[in-house]
């Protein structure tokens, strides 16, 4: 009987560790893995294309569609492009707001990566207690835009609307009644930032429970520890951003270094990794855990003592509110512009980047005079991870790749666009 | 611009010369214009001198400036025409043997220098040649790889010196390069599954192209602040 040396394997689209549609075309001696070779774009879906064809507001949903974990940050990043051409700074009530829910996507994102990257290595709980946490951010999210995931809550000017005074509550119905439902609504009492604040008093401990499970597990550790090992010199050359920068030990983080919003008003701290690998990047995302929940905690005490307008007040940007568009003329034209035509950006180019959960989310933006931008480039953080698999899993086993696009915190909203 | 891009600005303008023409920019960033000839050394040196150490392209892409400014619906006659006009989508057609205007084509490098914190954007027009070249900048940044592929794909530029320029997102046996602007955006081919044949067969579109909001260019002084707050008469 021949032996059989080299062969190549198929490794998606359609497998539960792909995380979404990704094909991998693996060339393997044995078990070991000689090339990676990754096939994209199963999801391409020309959103900047299409964003050409549109006024400058009404792509802001579909940048939520980018990387549909981390929904707001996206529209961060575009609508900071927008203000930059426009010349337009949001109040500092709208700042904070911004920087609070960036910091809960954040923590929305790390969730869910922390879930499925432990799924995809064998670890089932703690996916179910990460989705339980997530359910809380996912109602605030609602609360404050009434959609749990596809916000379109920022604008440019500022924020859509200002923090609603009552959390929504659950509603009797055949699952839910009683003690449980109870138990359900016992810290929606108050406002959505009474939410906030009972959240983030309890969310220490739920890290804490995740890394009981995770952190000295052996299991985890020999599956983490020396895995995908990326240097220094390496990830920069790469164009790694993010917790994969930060996991090769290179302190560089744009609310640190190049503040955007409120984050310099703000105190946290930036953790860096050591070795390079999916272990320390896995500590530092756990990290940044903790440092989003003290964020949160500062924006929380400083939206309760400073109530003020959300957005700017200049109608030929933000439109004026119902009940002024009602009585005044002006306000009427002023909305019937807005929303038809759309409001003209001057000729330019700006590029502006956020530190995204995933690493640097920038909007190259090409604007030519008109309501409709001329180009949008999104420089989206996990498109360079991914075009580094094959440097990352070469010489490793079929197992670590797994691994390795766990680690990279693949999603494939903003990998295809 | 803030001092410390202006003191980037003078390094830059000491050190290349007229090899990198810094183009004036509202936003306080700083944007340079680069011939395609030097690309690579300019790039070297941007990547390895003191002051400069751009150590990361943080990103790369495509620009088809065909149609830049043009605006579809004409305002300085709309009053003496009332509100009857609409926009028929206009379908541009370019002769693919013809050359191009030599700035219609441009590839962007977004750099990053982590030790320095300063950006710098860096642009190149790729000439009149059909199809575009311009060198490749993956033996400088290796991330220039997949960044290079995609503007290949979407814009049909080449890439010289890079050793594996295939198509990144678009199908498999894809024909065009659909971000270029003469690439309708509902495409030209659209695939249904015909029960004769028993499979899936390529078709032209059936799609209707659509305006829905006009690209409309405002010179009037709505977006001037300092004439927004005065009386209109006044």
């Amino acid at each position: 009987m021949a032996e059989f040396q080299q062969f190549t394997l198929n490794f998606g689209p359609q497998h539960p560790a792909a995380h979404g549609v990704l094909r991998l075309v693996l060339e393997m001696d044995g078990e070991v893995i000689q090339k990676a070779d990754p096939h994209i774009g199963l999801l391409h879906r020309g959103t900047e294309k299409l964003a050409e064809s549109k006024p400058y507001s009404q792509s802001i949903g579909y940048m939520d569609r980018l990387d549909y974990v981390s929904m707001m940050c996206n529209e961060h990043g575009y609508v900071l492009a927008i203000e930059k051409l426009l010349g337009v700074k949001p109040p500092p009530r709208a700042q904070y707001i911004r920087v609070m829910f960036d910091e809960i996507t954040r923590i929305l994102n790390h969730l869910l990566w922390l879930g499925c990257h432990g799924l995809d290595i064998g670890a089932m709980t703690v996916f179910l207690y990460c989705f339980r946490e997530r359910e809380d951010l996912m109602d605030c999210y609602e609360a404050v835009s009434g959609t749990r995931m596809h916000a379109t809550y920022y604008r440019p000017g500022g924020v859509y609307r200002d923090l609603p005074d009552v959390m929504p509550k659950y509603q009797e119905s055949k699952w839910r009644s009683g003690a449980g439902l109870r138990r359900l609504n016992d810290n929606r009492g108050g406002s959505l930032l009474d939410f906030i604040e009972d959240f983030t008093e309890r969310f220490p401990a739920c890290i804490d429970d995740y890394e009981t499970l995770l952190t000295d597990n052996r299991i985890w550790k020999q599956r983490t520890v020396n895995i995908g090992v990326v240097t220094p010199e390496r990830a920069m050359q790469l164009g790694f951003t993010g917790p994969m920068l930060r996991g090769s030990g290179i302190a560089w983080d744009l609310r640190k270094k190049q503040p955007y919003e409120v984050y310099a008003d703000l105190d946290f701290d930036i953790p860096v990794g050591v070795n390079g690998d999916c272990y320390d990047r896995y500590l530092v995302r756990m990290e940044e855990l903790r440092q989003s929940n003290r964020i949160i905690r500062q924006c929380v005490n400083w939206l309760r003592a400073n109530p003020g307008p959300v957005t700017v007040d200049d109608h030929k940007l933000v439109p004026p509110s119902r009940e002024q568009m009602k009585g005044d003329m002006e306000s009427l034209i002023h909305h019937f512009k807005l929303f038809t035509e759309g409001y003209t950006v001057p000729a330019g180019e700006a590029y502006a980047a956020v530190e995204h959960p995933k690493g640097e989310f920038g909007v190259y933006l090409v604007a030519d005079g008109t309501n409709k931008p001329f180009r949008v480039k999104v420089r989206a953080p996990g498109f360079p991870h991914l075009a580094a698999m094959d440097e990352m899993v070469r010489g490793h086993m079929l197992p670590d790749v797994v691994a390795v696009i766990g680690t990279q915190d693949i999603v494939f909203g903003e990998i295809d666009r | 611009m803030t001092p410390r891009t202006q003191a980037l600005a003078a390094r830059i303008a000491a050190r290349f010369g007229g090899q990198l023409r810094i183009v004036p920019a509202q936003t306080g960033e700083l944007t340079c214009e680069v011939d395609k000839e030097r690309l690579l050394e300019v790039a070297q040196a941007l990547r390895d001198e003191e002051g400069l150490r751009f150590e990361m392209l943080i990103d790369l892409c495509g620009v088809d400036y065909l149609g830049h400014g043009q605006a579809e619906w004409n305002t300085s006659t709309a009053t003496s025409r009332g509100f009857s006009r609409a926009a028929m989508p206009e379908v541009i057609v370019t002769d693919p043997e013809a050359s191009f205007d030599a700035r219609r084509f441009a590839v962007v490098y977004h750099l990053l220098s982590i030790s320095g914190n300063q950006r710098l954007r860096l642009r190149v027009f790729t000439g009149a040649g059909n199809p575009p070249v311009v060198p490749s900048v993956i033996e400088i940044w290796r991330a220039a790889d997949w960044y290079e592929r995609e503007a290949f794909d979407l814009f049909g530029i080449l890439f010289e010196g890079h050793p594996d320029l295939r198509r990144l997102l678009t199908d498999y046996g894809f024909i065009g390069h659909p971000f270029r602007k003469d690439f309708p955006t509902s495409g030209n081919v659209e695939v249904r599954y015909d029960p004769d044949r028993g499979r899936v067969v390529y078709q032209p579109v059936s799609i209707e192209p659509r305006v829905l909001v006009p690209r409309i260019a405002r010179d009037d002084n709505r977006y001037e602040t300092d004439l927004r707050d005065k009386p209109a008469n006044g």
